[in-house]
């Protein structure tokens, strides 16, 4: 039972030690540019796994466009050009935030209209079931009276 | 009666759903298709070293004046080994296809070629992404159609079949070369 403890513990070790390997460490020229990485890496999308950002990704293509905004960084690149040179070659669609124009209006706006949709035939329901007069006769109303007035 | 129109709102929505489902299996409605960025307009350079002669760069500017096809492939996309021999067919019917080794080991990929055949007419070494990100590449296989003026005018994600490049690619071609390709018992 010890042994088989020693080997899981030292299982879970290397495990751990494998997972560290993959994140690559970078060095920065100041606190600036660290911070410009941070974000950008955030906000661009990892195209391969497409829900997650470039900073959560392990894919391959993920790990090479890192290593690009770094470079970039490393040039004196802004943020802005950076990210409008993933643009111009992946589309917006490498933006987690991308703007606001004719073709992303229904990315943007779509759950709006839902939501006013939704709301329209929640009133209209309600509306209508208040609307409905119940259709009881006068001698089934005494009927109810009566009954009701026993108790 | 509210419950009937119920079952038929149920029939008609498992119809919707068997349609789309059917046009994605034969390629269309792709939820991780990203549209290039690159139709109409020119392609990217390429400027790497050529796999088999690294003392070449591949120059995307060294095809001008024919219509080509950019492959891009890796000895690690089983997707590419299932295209390859269809590409061996274009290759043979005179279509130029320049290739882009992505993140790939150089030996392995020439020994891939040596048992499979070569299609490209040169081949483009890319370890490190750097064509593949000017070109907007996010997978492979993926193919651009660059015409003579050097205008990227198709692109597909995917590996390339014999449908694919009839409905696709064959038009951005002259007509002699595209219908053989496809009347040699390749569909």
């Amino acid at each position: 039972m010890k042994a088989f403890k020693i080997v899981m513990i030292l299982t879970f070790l290397v495990s751990a030690f494998s997972l560290q390997a993959k994140i690559e460490t970078r060095e920065f020229a100041n606190a600036q540019m660290e911070e410009d990485y941070a974000s950008l890496v955030l906000e661009l999308r990892c195209l391969v796994c497409q829900n997650q950002s470039l900073s959560d990704s392990n894919a391959e293509l993920a790990v090479d466009m890192r290593t690009k905004v770094y470079k970039m960084l490393s040039e004196g690149k802004t943020k802005a050009e950076i990210a409008d040179f993933m643009v111009a070659r992946y589309g917006d669609f490498v933006l987690y935030r991308p703007p606001v124009k004719s073709s992303t209006f229904l990315l943007w706006f779509g759950p709006l209209i839902f939501i006013v949709i939704a709301a329209f035939i929640v009133f209209s329901f309600i509306r209508r079931q208040s609307n409905e007069k119940p259709d009881i006769g006068e001698q089934d109303q005494k009927k109810a009276h009566s009954l009701l007035d026993d108790k | 009666m509210a419950r009937y129109g119920l079952l038929i709102g149920f029939f008609i929505l498992m119809g919707v759903f068997a349609l789309v489902l059917d046009r994605m299996g034969s390629g269309e409605y792709n939820p991780r298709d990203i549209p290039t960025e690159f139709i109409g307009k020119i392609a990217p350079g390429i400027n790497v070293p050529e796999l088999y002669d690294p003392s070449k760069m591949v120059k995307a500017s060294d095809m001008q004046g024919q219509v080509w096809l950019f492959n891009v492939w890796g000895t690690w996309c089983p997707e590419c080994w299932r295209e390859h021999k269809f590409l061996n067919e274009l290759s043979k019917k005179g279509i130029p296809i320049v290739g882009l080794n992505w993140r790939d080991d150089a030996s392995e990929a020439k020994k891939m070629l040596d048992r499979m055949g070569n299609p490209f007419v040169k081949i483009g070494f890319d370890p490190d992404s750097s064509v593949a990100m000017d070109w907007g590449v996010y997978g492979a296989p993926e193919t651009f159609v660059i015409n003579a003026e050097g205008i990227v005018v198709a692109k597909h994600a995917g590996g390339i079949t014999p449908t694919v490049w009839l409905e696709k690619f064959a038009k951005h071609f002259q007509p002699a070369q595209s219908s053989t390709a496809i009347n040699n018992g390749t569909l």
